[in-house]
């Protein structure tokens, strides 16, 4: 009798015990950074704080700033950044800059020699369909909302998307398509060309266009005006991603008009657009922000503004602890932006402070010829951005590492040179409207009329030129020499490129990046470009 | 001395009181003598115990004793090397008793999983590695005491800083993104395997002075038990206990010993450095600007920064029995200094072991109690490659006074400039000005029950709570005179905390029965466990953005995380004519870390072993003493996914304040879904397993041979995915098989043993090959891999790779064209693609380069005892081991003199003369292959000594006494096979006292 109650009482306790036990196994993380999916609605501020990360995919690495936690992997953090893979595939492969380092394949881009295995690349294109899965979700969550902000938010998610498919197109003309559709999970995303990417991401800029905010209503937020830009950049570049013959100089026109007229006006400081206090400029329509205490990376103004700093340049001046030694540029490029005939390079004046254009922010480094790509004095510094205030005074938040200059994406300026090249290209455009508009533009550069141009001065090439004297180091120089077709090719050389001092043409197929090896491995739907 | 006093006073008062109890009985005396069974003998020194007390005395120089008993009183006679054996005796008789010596281990009792079997009876792949093997010298850490002594376990200490901890590979890594470190499981407590913040090795909690045996598991058969943590083997810590009916016995075991650093990198001297300087003028950047910033000292900066380090460390150990309570007791203080200045290992320790029994030994208690308090002090360990880069000509102080004097390099060559942020920091700087301490507590406390069914003798109930608790604080922070922190702010301040708890509880039950009627053995054991592991921490750093700004935020984070285990087990054991051997074990284990879908996983395994030696034919061959086959077959489970513990949910995650973006004047915190695989599961290893263990002429050659193969599939691996998949381009998720072929074998000879000269030999050979065999879900041919092992020089690079048909970490590299001269052509390579263009630029052109794994580990060790003196020796060959050399790659000419600074070469310049960065050339991987000699010492044994109660032995030894490699680096020992200037193993000479009274 004592036994089967002492077995009985055993049983069930073991039973009791067990049970509670195994129940032990369904846990809900303890970390109070972390929310579980199904319940962030319960956040306060979830909608507008998961919107911030949209525009954070394109600022920072992940969600602890410059250290770990990543959104992408397979790259160290900075490099991940989108605004420094973007930076670097844009102007590296450029006449406006090299790289000193030894990262890498970093000298590739330079020399027109890279590959799919390319692990820059395939950081860049991996951040670009990160963004866009990020932007998915976004959407799913916030679609059907009837309350007016998250209408808005869910707008400029589906900008934020198009920006990112933007950048799809113009460096790989084909990529992964997933859509708000695609619910996250283990499968194999299709893909899409050129024409139909231009096509959705046109459709889904006209479909935006009315639920986005007015033109500045909020500094940071994408609005109207970011969303015309966007549009007209795509219109202004429609041969190149549609093939010849399909021209949109018209509709670059129509969208430039609207930005143009939608309040912005140039700011009589050139140097405004690149400073600490960047975010004040009245000629900025779209940036990604960056700030040294709240959002921090060695990307985007980070890295700009210290890779371009070495050798003798002052680190301080530019409102920073150090330079990194890295990127400068060519004197084919210096050509262009000084007449270097009229003002040549003079120990006396490191800076070209002669110069009556004041855009240009150079520095005399040790050679002007590029012997050694791998050595930073070799070739001419660049100081355009900077962590000081427009009137050199420091930042709101100063940081030694980590500058509060945002990186520009639209300005106005920009506009005027679309709409003058729109102009000159379409047959019967404006050619009086294009001349103002780029006098508008090298009037601020100059101060006064003193740099006008007159109309016989001005030709699509004179626009190249003049795009690369107002936008250089801006990110746009590989778009634009495309559209010129000097990027590839022989038509015009500078120094390394071709990997040979004096320069020599490279292949066509070069004008769009390769699929990065890794995605055409793991998803077969993805094939590669065409020569590599 | 007080204190010594009244502890004997104590023991005579126990004795005098048993005395008197026993008087009321009608005790008499026994006497007789003490033999050896075999040649008849008599042996001085034995030890008669009357059993269940502490009466007890020793037999004389002639082997005879005389003892005062009670009627029908067991006597127990034992002494060391012998079995010890149990008389009933009456009062006023002779017992003469012939003792069998120890000769064999194979009833020796070796702990399991959940449990204990002889080792006769073992069917598994078991090692067993008892305190008279373990490797001598300066050891403060478990694994030390381990290192070479196990075939098939590679153990490598990850640097020479104080306390470092080491990896412990069995059998080959059988993971990948997944933990490679085998179970660790002290006295029944399997601990967590996390790494501790300021702890740098989460293993020293257990003073190794208090191990008693390590049993490593290797095969599934005998892991599978421990089903979804034993995918790399198990190894058991068991302490040392009390004995019950023993007398109190002190023992204290100690050191002093002297490390130095065995050698330094070559580096130009500064006469050398100026020379070189002057002839390089011209090229590689090199101006007169730059001549005029070298300097006139010649400054060693290596023998500025090591030091010779004095070390010492005591224990003091209590054993006995307090009436029928058995206990041990042991403090032990360590006092480590390592070679590098300022940096030391403060550890006290102190554990308490008790087990008693209590109803009429039905109730078993086995209590362990063990606490460790340490005190790290980490230096700046990055002074080892700024000493080997640091410009020779400069002098350590210059008497600025911006940088509290230390020679920094400055943007304009003036003491007291701008600091020069490219450029190395001063080494000394690194040394005085760094302050980076840790106290860690670490307390493993558990209570095993172990209960006999009185109505059910052949039943055992066993009940295990355990608690493993740690709390860890530290401190990094560097003054605002510290060059390097110039380049975030001024000065460093960071803090940082961290505890852990991990709470188990195990309840078995066993069941043995003897079946004589069909000669059978059975044993059968079922169980349920139940683990709780806990984490939390917090990191806040920050600096001073310049003098006159004050403290901001730099940066801060938290953490809190935990996952649970919940398994039921069982084992059968059947043994039939003690000639063959079955055990079949299955383990389902449940992990929190995967959804219910996929959370439970079941591990079976079968063992079949048959003991040749018992069957009829092997029997009366004398000169075979022990053969025995074994068979295994297991499957075992991996979940610790060294990726958070919640990886199959859709999270989303909070950013840290350097991580919000700004919309208007207001900075938001960002919202970020998680990348997740919601079917995430179990990794399963299969392993089989052919073993035969021997032993010729009465055991004085034995040894085992086991022959493997173990085969992961669903490895769970950090991969890339297509883009677009899921919420990021990586994914931990299962994909990709690995496999591990290898066999092991372990010899052991006895060529001399008598009295006066033990001779004892022992070798171990291990051979291991790993392969990837699958890592992606497409399976394309032409998927390259995924690089790791990222190298110092750029940023970013990686040099090795995952892919598939080559080992693990296997190295990618290009292939270096070399001259008729033998010299290497700078940047030509082979072009392997057949693409042309810029070669070195394209990962085509890339191939697989030999691995950081040995194919071969041996251990060899020797011990010869000769009357009192002893000597011993153990060492260490690998074969097969590359290393990427780091510390060579980062020399060539151009890095000389850059941004305005200048760096030290490495004699190694001489082999290439490159002027540009060649990192990626296979040149720098070379050929680690080693002989380390990792102990000699010699001992003297005494007794009797002023007292006929004191006993010892003092020892000298010399540890990692020497090193013969091909391996132009420092040394060739280098975990994960890239060798970037780590802090060097000390060679230390050691005096060790060993008093027991």
């Amino acid at each position: 009798m004592k036994r089967i109650k002492f077995i009985s009482l055993f049983v069930i306790f073991t039973l009791v015990i067990v049970t509670s036990c195994v129940k032990d196994l369904d846990v809900k993380p303890i970390d109070s950074n972390v929310i579980v999916s199904e319940n962030l609605m319960d956040r306060e501020g979830a909608m507008i704080q998961a919107l911030a990360k949209l525009y954070a995919s394109f600022a920072v690495p992940g969600q602890d700033g410059v250290g770990g936690s990543g959104d992408i992997s397979g790259i160290d953090n900075g490099f991940g950044v989108y605004t420094r893979a973007l930076w670097m595939l844009q102007e590296l492969t450029t006449d406006e800059a090299l790289c000193a380092w030894n990262d890498q394949t970093i000298k590739d881009f330079h020399w027109h020699t890279w590959s799919p295995t390319d692990v820059f690349n395939a950081a860049m294109y991996s951040r670009i369909i990160y963004t866009v899965s990020i932007c998915n979700e976004y959407v799913r969550n916030s679609a059907g909302s009837s309350d007016p902000d998250v209408i808005k938010y869910n707008a400029e998610a589906r900008f934020l998307r198009a920006l990112a498919y933007y950048h799809a197109i113009d460096m790989y003309g084909r990529s992964a398509f997933i859509t708000e559709a695609d619910l996250p999970g283990a499968f194999f995303p299709k893909e899409t060309d050129r024409v139909s990417l231009f096509n959705y991401v046109e459709g889904e800029l006209k479909a935006i266009e009315n639920s986005l905010g007015e033109p500045r209503f909020e500094y940071g937020r994408a609005d109207k005006a970011a969303a015309w830009m966007l549009l007209a950049r795509l219109y202004l570049n429609a041969e190149v991603y549609l093939g010849a013959g399909n021209s949109k100089y018209a509709e670059c026109i129509e969208y430039s008009t609207k930005v143009i007229n939608a309040g912005y006006t140039l700011e009589p400081d050139y140097r405004m657009n690149f400073g600490a206090d960047n975010h004040l400029s009245q000629e900025m329509i779209f940036a990604i922000n960056y700030d040294g205490e709240f959002t921090r990376s060695y990307g985007g103004t980070t890295y700009i503004i210290h890779a371009a700093t070495g050798d003798n340049m002052s680190a301080a001046a530019l409102g920073i602890g150090s330079g990194w030694g890295g990127n400068r540029t060519t004197k084919e490029f210096v050509n262009i932006l000084v007449d270097t005939l009229a003002y040549p390079p003079l120990a006396t004046d490191t800076t070209f402070a002669r110069v009556p254009d004041k855009r240009v922010y150079l520095w005399l480094l040790k050679s002007w010829e590029i012997n050694n790509v791998g050595t930073f004095s070799d070739g001419i510094g660049v100081r355009k951005f900077t962590n000081m205030n427009h009137d050199g005074t420091p930042a709101v938040h100063p940081h030694n590492d980590f500058p509060c200059t945002d990186y520009p994406i639209f300005r106005l300026a920009d506009t005027y040179l679309m709409r003058a090249e729109a102009n000159l290209r379409l047959v019967g455009g404006d050619a009086g409207q294009a001349l103002s508009d780029v006098n508008m533009v090298r009037g601020r550069a100059y101060g006064d009329a003193s740099g006008n141009i007159t109309a016989g001065q001005l030709s699509l090439d004179y626009i190249l030129d003049e795009r690369g004297r107002e936008l250089y180091w801006e990110g746009v120089r590989r778009t634009d020499l495309i559209r010129y077709d000097k990027f590839t090719g022989g038509a015009y050389l500078w120094s390394w490129k071709g990997n040979v001092k004096e320069g020599k043409a490279t292949e066509s197929y070069r004008n769009l990046f390769p699929i990065p090896a890794s995605e055409v491995g793991a998803n077969p739907n993805i094939h590669q470009n065409d020569g590599y | 001395m007080v204190k010594h006093l009244s502890t004997k006073t104590l023991l005579l008062l126990a004795i005098l009181f048993w005395g008197s109890m026993s008087a009321f009985a009608q005790t008499g005396q026994v006497t007789g003598t003490v033999t050896d069974a075999g040649d008849g003998t008599t042996l001085p020194g034995a030890s008669v115990v009357v059993k269940g007390t502490v009466t007890g005395t020793v037999t004389d120089i002639n082997g005879k004793y005389s003892i005062s008993v009670s009627p029908n009183a067991t006597l127990v006679f034992s002494f060391v090397g012998y079995e010890s054996q149990e008389v009933l005796v009456q009062p006023n008789t002779v017992v003469n008793v012939p003792l069998q010596m120890q000769s064999t281990a194979l009833s020796e009792l070796v702990v399991i999983g959940y449990g204990v079997q002889k080792k006769g009876d073992a069917t598994g792949s078991v090692s067993v590695i008892g305190s008279k093997d373990f490797n001598q010298g300066a050891i403060t850490t478990p694994q030390q005491l381990l290192a070479g002594k196990s075939a098939g376990v590679v153990i490598t200490s990850s640097s020479g800083a104080p306390g470092s901890g080491s990896t412990i590979r069995i059998r080959g890594g059988s993971s990948m993104s997944a933990s490679n470190d085998p179970l660790i499981v002290v006295d029944g407590v399997p601990l967590d395997n996390v790494g501790i913040s300021g702890m740098s090795n989460p293993l020293s909690v257990v003073n190794p002075n208090d191990i008693e045996t390590f049993t490593v598991l290797k095969d599934a058969s005998a892991t599978a038990i421990y089903g979804s943590r034993a995918s790399n083997g198990v190894i058991m810590i068991t302490t040392k206990k009390g004995k019950a009916g023993s007398k109190l016995k002190l023992s204290y075991n100690g050191y002093l010993s002297m490390g130095v650093a065995p050698k330094f990198v070559d580096v130009l001297s500064g006469d050398e450095f100026r020379q070189l300087a002057s002839d390089k003028f011209g090229t590689n950047n090199i101006d007169s600007a730059g001549l005029a910033r070298l300097g006139t000292a010649n400054t060693d900066w290596q023998s500025e920064i090591y030091r010779s380090a004095i070390s010492q460390d005591h224990n003091i150990s209590a054993t006995g029995s307090y009436k029928t309570m058995p206990y041990r007791f042991s403090y032990g203080y360590t006092n480590e200094q390592g070679i590098l200045e300022n940096t030391d290992m403060k550890r006290n320790s102190l554990t308490l072991n008790l087990n008693p029994t209590f109803l009429n030994d039905d109730l078993k208690v086995n209590i362990n109690a063990k606490g460790s308090f340490s005190k790290n002090n980490f230096g700046n360990d990055g002074a080892v490659g700024s000493a080997v880069r640091f410009d020779p000509t400069q002098p350590v102080m210059n008497g600025n006074s911006r940088y509290a004097g230390y020679y920094t390099w400055t943007m304009d060559g003036t003491p007291n400039g701008e600091y020069n942020q490219m450029a190395t920091s001063n080494p000394v700087a690194q040394i005085d000005l760094t302050d980076n301490q840790s106290k860690v507590n670490r307390y493993i406390a558990n209570g095993q029950f172990d209960y006999r069914l009185p109505f059910l003798p052949d039943l055992h109930a066993n009940l295990n709570l355990a608690i493993d608790q740690y709390s860890s604080s530290g401190h990094n922070n560097a003054d605002t005179t510290a060059m390097w922190t110039r380049r975030a702010g001024f000065g460093q301040l960071i803090d940082y905390n961290q505890e852990g708890y991990t709470k188990t509880l195990d309840f078995t039950l066993n069941y043995k029965k003897d079946l004589d009627a069909i000669k059978s053995k059975i044993e059968v054991m079922g169980g349920y466990s139940w683990q709780h592991f806990y984490r939390k921490g917090d990191n806040y750093q920050r600096s001073i953005v310049n003098e006159s700004h004050p403290l901001i935020v730099a940066d801060s984070s938290n953490y809190a995380t935990e996952n649970f285990l919940v398994s039921f087990f069982g084992r059968i054991n059947y043994s039939l004519m003690d000639r063959y051997l079955v055990t079949f074990t299955l383990r389902d284990d449940g992990s929190s870390r995967f959804s219910e879908d996929n959370r439970w996983g079941l591990f079976p395994s079968v063992a079949l072993a048959w003991k040749l030696k018992n069957e009829s034919f092997f029997k009366d061959v004398d000169a075979l003493y022990d053969l025995k086959l074994r068979l295994g077959w297991g499957q075992t489970g991996q979940q610790n996914i060294n990726n958070g513990d919640y990886p199959y949910m859709g999270t989303y995650r909070i950013s840290q304040p350097s991580a919000y973006y700004q919309f208007g004047g207001t900075w938001y915190p960002t919202l970020r879904p998680n990348a997740y695989d919601p079917n995430i599961k179990w990794e399963t290893t299969t392993t089989q397993n052919i073993g035969i263990d021997f032993s010729f002429l009465e055991d004085r050659v034995s040894g085992s041979f086991d022959l493997y193969n173990r085969v992961t599939d669903d490895l769970i691996n950090f991969i890339p995915i297509p883009n677009g998949s899921n919420f990021s381009n990586y994914l931990t998720t299962n994909v990709g098989s690995l496999e591990n072929n290898g066999y092991e074998i372990a010899l052991n000879f006895k060529p001399i043993s008598n009295k006066e000269v033990v001779w004892d030999f022992g070798f171990n050979l291990s051979y291991n090959q790993n392969e990837i065999t699958k890592l992606t879900r497409t399976d394309d041919p032409n998927y390259m891999g995924v690089a790791t092992g990222g190298i110092s020089g750029g940023t970013g690079n990686n040099i090795q790779i995952q892919s598939v048909g080559y080992p693990t970490n296997s190295f990618f590299v290009l292939q270096q064209v070399y001259g008729s001269n033998g010299m290497p052509l700078e940047g030509l390579y082979v072009d392997l693609s057949g693409q042309g263009g810029n070669v070195a630029g394209n990962l085509a052109n890339f191939y697989h380069y030999k691995k950081p794994a040995a194919d071969y580990m041996m251990g060899i060790n020797t011990r010869l005892d000769y009357r009192n003196w002893d000597f011993a020796l153990s060492g260490r060959v690998s074969i097969g081991n590359y290393v990427y050399n780091n510390v060579a790659s980062q020399t060539f000419y151009g890095n000389l003199y850059n941004n305005s600074f200048w760096q030290n070469m490495t004699s190694q310049i001489e082999n290439t003369e490159f002027n540009n960065a060649q990192y990626f050339s296979d040149l720098y991987v070379e050929n680690a292959s080693f002989f380390k000699m990792d102990y000699m010492s010699a001992g003297y044994s005494f007794d009797k000594l002023i007292t006929e109660k004191l006993s010892g032995r003092v020892s000298f030894t010399v540890q990692n006494a020497f090193t013969i490699t091909k391996y132009k680096g420092l040394d060739p020992e280098v975990d994960g096979g890239i060798d970037n200037n780590f802090y060097p193993r000390a060679r230390i000479f050691l005096l060790g006292l060993n008093v027991d009274f």
